[in-house]
């Protein structure tokens, strides 16, 4: 039976053939979408962010000091989870191709690496985007909430800039997992790495300015962790943009060039 | 058609794929022998640019692998049936395929059914599956594009008796209707069924290809004798080539380099009683095999014929 069906199909098609239209790049972000959430701990990293936001929001409401009961306190807090989220989602949405192997399918259906990569980051960015939209959304109502049952003035102390400034942190952090994720291509060194910099690396950062007067001149050039923390309290000068854009070359662009360059190359097993 | 030419791969100074070149023809199913560690996986890897060459070409119908626009409607690949991320279920596995070649949905169906993976079994998570049913599945996603040619490797490990068989009508199905498969297997009998050509690798490099019954013929005879000591002396005096017949499973057996007829008459001018003298078909090719595998294989050839 089965021989009769392929029979079918293949003297329709065998004869003469068209050239196929090259895959275009937004079905590869829609499907790298896709396989963002299509596995249990894919969704559930997703899903956590919305929970974890309700989670942080209730949180405010019940523990929070009623004067401090306005909308920066209710992004703050949802900001925290947040920043530890996002980078997991990028980094194994790249290395679980090669932790789970499903690269071997995924780059000979693509074969252009780059381009799946590529796909993935768009991904990763608009992912942060979404998140931090939504879990906005639920700090607002939060904010709505928390303030009725508490009988205080509503408070709206964040501005759209406000707004930019986190999303830009939220994104940079998550991009640096990214970086990780293509630089060492396995899931649990790449979580391991990226706790190893956003913990370990920025803790001795802080105690070496704290004694050490270069270092403390230094820091916002070289020590892009802090820098990006910066980004939550916004109102960035000149002076500290250029301190992101110099530690952030050193820190996170640099590494993703070496991590493409020897990912377009490597051999996939 | 798939064409490899002078393809070489080394890692640092071992060379793991020397020198490899052979055509994989439409409407023939092509089989890619040789023991485990022998280079098969590397070669195909590279024909799909999963790892870079050192140097040579492979090409799939006229062009390079990469140059595919869309490579999953020309070229179905099954390289490691288990390399699928364990979370997915098997349906979501192909409806991804599906959605990167820009297949209709119904596509997902027609294969499942194809494949004989029930709708209960496609909705299981690919860490419950069985070697077989992962086969099932890698092989449901290379045809998911109607491909014009197939790369498998190993396709019919895990399968049952059964399955083997299913797999193998599939196939021959599939090269008669003018498609290209190239398929690699460590086992003779596996692909001795099912290709119409044989290239035979060892230690990265090809030892022998040619159509099967080219190979096949080039067996000469075997000869089978209680005194297989005076039988070797007569065929020294001779001047014939021969060989212990590892392939017989036993030590009273000699495969010869000539006709049936002729050492018929050796073996009456020395007086050597036979117990069996045919045209050894495949024999060679066999014993060739067990050449590559001996320096690899854990278990003593000489002992059983059914490595």
């Amino acid at each position: 039976m089965t021989t009769l069906t392929l029979e079918h199909e293949h003297e329709a098609v065998r004869t003469e053939r068209a050239v196929p239209a090259p895959i275009p790049f937004s079905r590869i972000v829609s499907v790298e979408l896709r396989k963002s959430f299509d596995t249990r701990s894919g969704f559930w990293l997703l899903a956590s962010i919305a929970i974890t936001s309700v989670l942080a929001t209730g949180a405010v409401i019940l523990w929070a000091p009623q004067d401090e009961l306005t909308y920066a306190t209710f992004g703050a807090a949802i900001g925290f989870p947040m920043a530890v989220i996002l980078p997991m989602i990028a980094i194994l949405s790249v290395t679980s191709e090669w932790s789970q192997r499903s690269g071997l399918t995924s780059f000979t259906l693509v074969p252009h690496r780059g381009r799946v990569i590529s796909a993935k980051a768009t991904v990763a960015i608009s992912t942060a985007v979404v998140s931090m939209v939504l879990a906005f959304a639920i700090g607002a109502v939060g904010n709505l909430v928390g303030t009725t049952i508490a009988g205080t003035d509503l408070v709206w102390d964040m501005g759209l800039d406000d707004f930019l400034y986190i999303v830009g942190a939220n994104t940079l952090g998550m991009l640096m997992g990214f970086m990780l994720g293509v630089l060492i291509r396995n899931s649990a060194g790449a979580i391991v790495a990226y706790f190893v910099y956003s913990l370990v690396l920025s803790s001795l950062s802080e105690v070496l300015a704290a004694s050490q007067s270069w270092w403390s001149d230094l820091r916002p050039w070289a020590d892009f962790n802090y820098t990006q923390n910066l980004l939550f309290e916004g109102g960035f000068t000149g002076e500290q943009w250029a301190n992101l854009a110099v530690s952030g070359a050193l820190w996170l662009v640099a590494p993703l060039a070496v991590g493409l360059a020897l990912l377009l190359r490597s051999e996939v097993k | 058609m798939i064409t490899v030419d002078s393809l070489t791969k080394t890692y640092g100074g071992f060379t793991a794929v020397d020198d490899v070149s052979f055509t994989a023809r439409s409407g023939r199913v092509t089989g890619f022998l040789g023991p485990n560690g022998a280079g098969k996986s590397t070669t195909m890897r590279i024909m799909v640019g999963l790892t870079p060459a050192t140097s040579g070409t492979a090409h799939v119908g006229g062009r390079r692998y990469a140059d595919l626009p869309n490579p999953g409607l020309e070229v179905g690949v099954l390289l490691d049936a288990s390399a699928q991320h364990a979370g997915r279920t098997g349906r979501e596995i192909l409806t991804v395929a599906q959605r990167t070649m820009g297949l209709p949905r119904r596509r997902v169906d027609e294969m499942l059914e194809l494949v004989s993976l029930t709708p209960e079994e496609a909705g299981r998570r690919v860490r419950n599956y069985s070697l077989g049913m992962r086969q099932r599945l890698g092989i449901a996603t290379a045809l998911l594009g109607d491909p014009e040619a197939l790369i498998l490797d190993e396709p019919a490990n895990g399968l049952d008796p059964a399955g083997i068989r299913w797999m193998r009508d599939l196939l021959r199905g599939y090269a008669d209707q003018g498609g290209t498969v190239l398929l690699s297997s460590h086992l003779l009998h596996e692909i001795e069924v099912i290709a119409d050509d044989l290239v035979v690798i060892g230690q990265g490099r090809i030892v022998a290809q040619g159509t099967k019954a080219e190979l096949l013929a080039s067996a000469g005879t075997l000869v089978r004798t209680p005194d297989v000591r005076r039988l070797a002396h007569a065929l020294v005096d001779a001047n014939i080539d021969f060989t212990d017949s590892a392939a017989s499973g036993t030590h009273d057996a000699l495969r010869v380099d000539a006709e049936a007829e002729l050492v018929g008459q050796v073996a009456l001018r020395a007086g050597v009683p036979l117990t069996e003298l045919r045209a050894a078909d495949g024999a060679g090719l066999e014993e060739m095999f067990l050449d590559l595998t001996a320096d690899t294989q854990r278990d003593d050839t000489s002992e059983g014929a059914a490595a």
